[in-house]
């Protein structure tokens, strides 16, 4: 079966010379959930923002068997659902509902469809009863899964999430971590919540330096990169 | 200086509506060329950096704070036009939200604070931002952004017919000039501190090939603030000035109410003739203004 | 808060809250220019523009005393020029500054607490402003308590440093502070462009429909506008 994303040989380097990416090979299969590991400025963010074209750089992106270039990506960035870690950032419309149809209606869809779409969005994650709320008012638990719900109303076949536990508290995470297990799409969550990627992902990839040190389970690669919480001095 | 409704007389607030409603449009329209709607985003947000900033309070020293007022900052990190609209956006939510300035006094604060204001800000630095004085060209920009803002406030205000005994106005254009110059002084601070984060914020405006345009068209914004301060102050000589060229008649003929029989006996007195003529003179000075304005700012480099 | 305690308002359902924005709009429109040309009796018409004010506030099921003092905010300002209109020696003047512009500002609140801010401002586009700005001031409306709320932080962590309280020193941090959060500002609007884009945004800001204007609102709006007017007509034929 053909892989969701394919990725060979990408390089990336910043406006200032800074190389961020020396060359990462990657592969995403149906179904699957890889969580992306590493620290902070390792390159795991600038790699999820090559895979819908928010970043250009050099070597193979595939999505869905399209490469990633200007012409495939309105269809790729709808395949591709994106959600970041600051949730205030990306729930800029004035309600709830208006927010979840923005992506329907960049697709083209007449605004009764947008709205149909956007409510069964909504019922989905479970946010159908905040449709008419301002999303200022919701709590950080509440705006992740509006954020979701906004990428649901594409009918993507990926999720990628950035970090998607900051800011919510323990029974936060657990709650998304069961609604994202029921979701069928493909996920690639990069975060720092190892209980977390445990609880979601099958799989997970370590990013050092720009390139992808090692792959395993969590729990292997939480061990061989010592990311054990294990205080040193007690 | 919010002007709120019902202190403006009838053709003062009528003639800054019809003069703001094209001048909006119009800067406007430049704002989003060639960015269609990509740009909304970062106009609202700075919108509300405004709006926020006025809670960071700036000590003066004497036992007062002062705070931004933003147009000129804006200015010279955005550009003007789209400065214009941001501080248009910020008018417009302050009138209706928190009733900070009137409706139909809404015209009459656009055109002080975000079109002549803005224009006044960014003026200096497109002339002399440029090269070594370019602190006090910033400096410069934010004071005449605030003076200029608050002297055409006044003088609508006394155009009006809102009775000023001259030892309070002025003490008000005193305390006019101290907001100006705490302004310039704040622009400047901040404006500073923004390069040493991060250089590209702040725009370099291009090397000069319209500085006489632009020159001329600070020569004219000043001229305008300060003329019509006088004027105001002095509407006899207006209104002589008014009569001679036969504007007065026909301004008379423009005014339209829902009760023309009741507002017979208002036209017939004195100081409503006055206001007219004055009216008239300060549409014609704004219209040349905003004129010289636009073309100064069509040749100014993106 | 002010705007915090009108948004609450602006939720409820009354008939008032039910009318279209543009006919809401109309109205206010109409009642502000009779507030602002109003000179005979101005009392005794102020008076009776009141009371169609609060009649208003009652059907659309609003607290009264709570909406006249909110309108009251203008009233420093007004009340500084009302004496020195006085000082000038016309007192006449100062009072119907003062009662124009407390007027003005009822009715305006009125509008904003009958009408939450988004079907407002697509009332405006309808009736003609500039799309773009109407825009940009929708998002400087969401934005605009996100942004208030870092620099509050930013004013806080700065007052829990000890900083200086004056002086040079004091002008530079505040100067500071600012730049920080302009540039965190800037941040922002970068991840929000990058979040639109992640959507599919391919240039322009697609909205959904703006509600018919139906029947009663025309019927609102012809009434509305009318009220005004034959209040004002009324007092000054009776004074």
């Amino acid at each position: 079966m053909a892989p969701l994303v394919e990725v060979r040989n990408l390089r990336y380097r910043y406006e200032d010379g800074t190389c961020a990416l020396r060359g990462v090979d990657f592969r995403l299969e149906e179904s699957e959930a890889v969580a992306l590991l590493g620290a902070n400025g390792s390159g795991k963010t600038t790699f999820v923002m090559h895979l819908n074209g928010l970043l250009a750089g050099e070597g193979d992106v595939e999505v869905c068997g399209l490469a990633v270039n200007k012409e495939n990506l309105p269809t790729i960035r709808r395949k591709v659902g994106m959600v970041f870690q600051d949730s205030e950032s990306q729930l800029f419309m004035p309600t709830v509902l208006e927010d979840v149809a923005f992506g329907p209606l960049n697709r083209g869809a007449s605004p009764a469809e947008a709205v149909k779409r956007a409510t069964a969005a909504l019922a989905t994650t479970g946010m159908a009863a905040a449709a008419g709320r301002a999303p200022y008012h919701l709590s950080a638990g509440e705006k992740k899964r509006v954020a979701i719900a906004g990428i649901l109303a594409t009918d993507p076949e990926i999720l990628v999430l950035d970090e998607p536990t900051t800011f919510l508290d323990p029974p936060g995470q657990c709650a998304l971590a069961e609604l994202l297990s029921g979701l069928p799409q493909a996920k690639i969550v990069v975060t720092h919540n190892i209980r977390f990627a445990q609880a979601l992902c099958t799989r997970a990839v370590f990013f050092q330096a720009g390139r992808i040190a090692a792959e395993g389970s969590v729990a292997g690669l939480v061990t061989r990169f010592g990311w054990d919480f294990a205080l040193s001095r007690k | 200086m919010h002007i709120p409704d019902g202190f403006l007389a009838t053709p003062v607030w009528a003639t800054l509506d019809a003069a703001a409603v094209p001048a909006v449009g119009y800067v406007a329209r430049r704002a989003q060329r060639g960015f269609e709607d990509a740009r909304v985003p970062l106009l609202g947000v700075m919108g509300a950096f405004v709006f926020a900033a006025q809670m960071i309070n700036f000590p003066v020293g004497i036992g007062t704070t002062g705070h931004l007022v933003g147009g000129a900052l804006l200015a010279c990190t955005l550009g003007p036009a789209p400065a214009a609209v941001v501080m248009c956006a910020i008018l417009t939510i302050q009138a209706l939200v928190f009733q900070d300035g009137g409706i139909l006094a809404l015209g009459a604060n656009i055109v002080n604070m975000a079109l002549m204001g803005v224009l006044a800000g960014y003026l200096p630095f497109y002339l002399w931002g440029g090269g070594g004085r370019r602190r006090w060209a910033i400096f410069a920009g934010g004071t005449l952004s605030v003076l200029v803002s608050a002297v055409l406030a006044l003088a609508e205000l006394l155009i009006s017919g809102v009775r000023m005994p001259s030892g309070v106005l002025g003490v008000s254009l005193a305390l006019f000039l101290v907001s100006a110059l705490l302004e310039g002084a704040i622009t400047m601070a901040v404006v500073q501190a923004l390069e040493a984060i991060q250089p590209g914020f702040v725009r370099r405006p291009a090397a000069a090939r319209s500085r006489v345009r632009g020159a001329v068209a600070l020569v004219a914004v000043l001229l305008a603030a300060v003329g019509v301060l006088f004027a105001s102050t002095a509407p006899d000589g207006i209104e002589r000035l008014a009569m001679q060229t036969g504007i007065s008649a026909r301004a008379q003929a423009l005014l339209i109410t829902p009760f023309a029989g009741y507002e017979t006996a208002f036209v017939a007195s004195g100081w409503m003739r006055k206001a007219s003529a004055g009216i008239a003179g300060l549409v014609l000075i704004y219209g040349v203004c905003l004129l010289i304005g636009r073309a100064a700012a069509r040749h100014r480099s993106a | 808060m002010h705007h915090v305690v009108l948004e609450r308002w602006s939720r409820g359902a009354s008939p008032l809250h039910r009318r279209d924005a543009r006919a809401k709009i109309a109205g206010l429109l109409v009642f502000l220019v009779v507030t602002a040309t109003a000179h005979r009796a101005l009392a005794e018409v102020a008076a009776g523009l009141a009371l169609l004010l609060i009649a208003a506030a009652i059907w659309a099921r609003l607290p009264v005393a709570g909406a006249l003092a909110r309108a009251a905010l203008v009233l420093p300002f007004s009340l500084v020029f009302a004496a020195v209109c006085w000082l000038a020696g016309d007192p006449a003047r100062g009072l119907a500054l003062a009662i124009k512009s407390y007027l003005s500002a009822l009715a305006v609140l009125l509008l904003v607490a009958t009408t939450p801010l988004p079907a407002l401002l697509s009332g405006l586009e309808s009736m003609g402003a500039p799309r773009f700005l109407l825009m940009v001031a929708q998002f400087l409306y969401r934005y605009l308590f996100v942004i208030s709320e870092e620099a509050q932080h930013m004013r806080i962590a700065a007052a829990s440093r000890g900083a200086t309280r004056s002086g040079l020193g004091a002008f530079r941090a505040a100067a500071g502070a600012l730049a920080v959060l302009f540039a965190r500002s800037y941040q922002r609007a970068e991840e929000i462009h990058r979040g639109m884009l992640a959507r599919g945004f391919t240039g322009q800001l697609r909205t959904l429909a703006v509600p018919r204007f139906r029947a009663a609102d025309g019927i609102f709006a012809a009434l509305a506008a009318l009220a005004p007017i034959v209040v004002r007509v009324a007092v000054e034929r009776m004074v």
